[in-house]
């Protein structure tokens, strides 16, 4: 295997540094425009900064979990194939300039996350079927697979799953249904979000058994057993998202009852807190650890609101209000991001690079991105319970007059975004600098050589 | 010990499929609502989609949050068809004047009478029972 092969994993990475900038950016133009509608009346209005932002942060998502996996792999298993992986990210970078160019022209006709032009879907979904026969190949020599491989396995085929169940609705049969179409819709969202989760929480584990140098953990019965309530959720709790919806009470319950498997989570979270503690003293100097605890934290606290959340009583409160775009935001920024940025300084960087260890403004950054955070987040809940509030509420101020006493909460929202976003790209930054800077190297190394 | 986990794992696959098969075949047992052209309905959500209202506009909660939620803005007073219509055209301060066809304004209503024909979206019509589930009034 040439070194081009070996480090792949890096090309994923980066790419999806470059979308994580980007979605930071059109982020801020989304907040601007949510903020002030009518602002310096440029072509673009919020309806086309909302997708570009979307799509952005979804895919610094997807491909920077293709990148864990293809990192991950690479130290303990050889990729069965590096040309198909290469030609996956071409499949790749196809539809990310085809998708922006549709949304820059106004052409939509998606649906919600995936507002983009259905025939955008086809290389995505190609690019995926690669992806999936690259690393069944890869892996199914491996005699015993440690639960970060079934975590990576079960993420990707799920993922391709519900990718294609995603667009039941272009068939009319589904979509002259609204109530079905809608229950698949959500249906499909909460399985989407479940299958990434999978791949990075098993990159998260592999990050673990590495940097504690234990390798018994991928093995444990325990692992396993959190494993399978993951994978029995992402499967069946996702209809806690339509509990309003008039669909079958059987699917309203199943939600329900499914969602509460959670508290398991969350006791096992709380259980080993002690433990956690002492690791974050021990390795707290290592950069990656540092954010895996981070993503720790976040978890916890998304967690309990998750869980809040997926009890229909409560739930009638917080829906369809900013309680569930805090939660949506805390998950993805806090959880998703967090073991990305992990992922992306332990395997970009390395374990002894300096940057890894007590650089000031990196510190800075983490510990900004941290406080911004949870403004952010908290903003956004004070919001969703003033709508929340509004929306129970009997007789009802106008929409527009709910909306006006809530831009207090949504100019907190905006600028404590403004300096999380300034944060995160610093770090997006710093990582893609140094990895142009081992790549121009290791090419004048090769050159040299030739 | 690759068996144990490969077994539970094809149960509970199984389990999925059924659970997604018992969604996906509800169409072909249910009426559609009464008084909505389904082929028009099923094209306003197209028109739906096309012109990205879910950026900023919920159906059962669901969707943007910087517009009001549209499931029952075709039956609800002082609102209704003629609104829709002209709004469609003039826009308000957020919302830009859409450039729609008659034909797709005509889906795009038949689509919106279909989601209000489907139920109500306020959540002040639930009650909750014991076991902390929602139930309509």
């Amino acid at each position: 295997m040439s070194p081009a092969d070996q480090h792949i994993g890096k090309r994923y990475l980066a790419t999806a540094l470059v979308l994580l900038c980007l979605g930071l950016i059109f982020g801020l133009m989304a907040g601007i425009f949510y903020l002030f509608p009518g602002f310096g009346n440029y072509a673009l209005d919020f309806r086309y900064w909302r997708p570009m932002h979307v799509s952005a942060v979804v895919f610094w998502i997807i491909l920077g979990a293709t990148g864990c996996v293809y990192s991950g792999l690479d130290f303990f298993q050889p990729l069965h194939s590096p040309a198909l992986a290469r030609l996956q990210w071409y499949l790749w970078l196809f539809a990310i300039v085809g998708i922006y160019y549709s949304y820059l022209k106004g052409d939509f006709g998606g649906r919600e996350y995936w507002e983009f032009n259905p025939v955008w879907a086809l290389p995505i979904a190609l690019a995926w079927l690669l992806f999936l026969v690259n690393f069944i190949k890869s892996v199914r020599k491996i005699a015993q697979w440690p639960v970060y491989v079934w975590m990576w396995m079960t993420g990707l085929l799920f993922f391709l799953f519900s990718f294609t169940e995603n667009y039941l609705w272009v068939f009319p049969y589904f979509r002259e249904h609204f109530v079905t179409d809608t229950t698949i819709q959500w249906k499909v969202n909460g399985s989407l979000v479940g299958a990434w989760n999978q791949l990075l929480y098993g990159t998260a584990f592999f990050l673990m058994a590495r940097i504690s140098k234990n390798s018994g953990l991928g093995h444990s019965r325990l692992a396993f057993g959190m494993y399978f309530l993951g994978l029995f959720n992402l499967m069946f709790n996702w209809g806690h998202h339509i509990y309003t919806l008039p669909t079958d009470t059987y699917v309203r319950y199943t939600g329900y009852m499914v969602s509460m498997t959670e508290w398991v989570f969350f006791a096992r979270i709380v259980y080993n807190w002690r433990q956690s503690v002492t690791d974050i003293q021990k390795h707290y100097y290592h950069f990656p650890y540092r954010f895996l605890m981070a993503a720790d934290i976040w978890v916890l606290i998304n967690l309990s609101q998750a869980i809040m959340m997926s009890i229909p009583a409560v739930n009638l409160y917080t829906h369809g209000t900013h309680v569930t775009v805090a939660h949506a935001m805390g998950t993805t920024i806090g959880i998703n991001t967090m073991i990305l940025l992990a992922a992306c300084f332990e395997f970009l960087i390395g374990k002894n690079n300096v940057l890894n260890a007590s650089n000031k403004w990196l510190n800075g950054c983490f510990w900004v991105i941290q406080a911004a955070l949870f403004i952010f987040w908290l903003s956004l809940n004070i919001a969703g319970v003033k709508k929340g509030i509004w929306q129970m509420s009997e007789p009802q101020l106008p929409f527009s007059k709910m909306m006006e006493s809530l831009k207090i909460w949504f100019s907190v929202f905006v600028g404590s975004g403004v300096i999380l976003a300034t944060a995160l790209f610093t770090l997006g930054f710093v990582l893609l600098r140094f990895q142009w800077t081992v790549s121009v190297s290791r090419k004048r190394v090769v050159d040299s050589k030739e | 010990m690759i068996l144990k986990p490969a077994l539970a794992f094809s149960l509970l696959s199984v389990a999925f499929l059924t659970f997604s098969l018992s969604i996906y075949l509800k169409p072909g047992f249910v009426a559609a609502a009464l008084g909505v052209e389904k082929d028009k309905a099923s094209a306003g959500r197209l028109v739906w989609q096309k012109y990205n209202c879910q950026s900023c506009h919920q159906l059962y909660g669901l969707g943007g949050y910087l517009g009001p939620d549209l499931t029952n803005v075709y039956s609800m007073p002082g609102k209704g068809e003629n609104l829709i219509r002209a709004l469609l055209i003039t826009g308000v301060v957020q919302m830009p004047a859409f450039q729609m066809s008659e034909k797709e304004t005509d889906h795009l209503i038949e689509f919106l009478k279909q989601t209000d024909a489907s139920g109500s979206a306020d959540p002040r019509g639930f009650s909750i029972l014991s076991s902390g589930m929602t139930i309509r009034k």
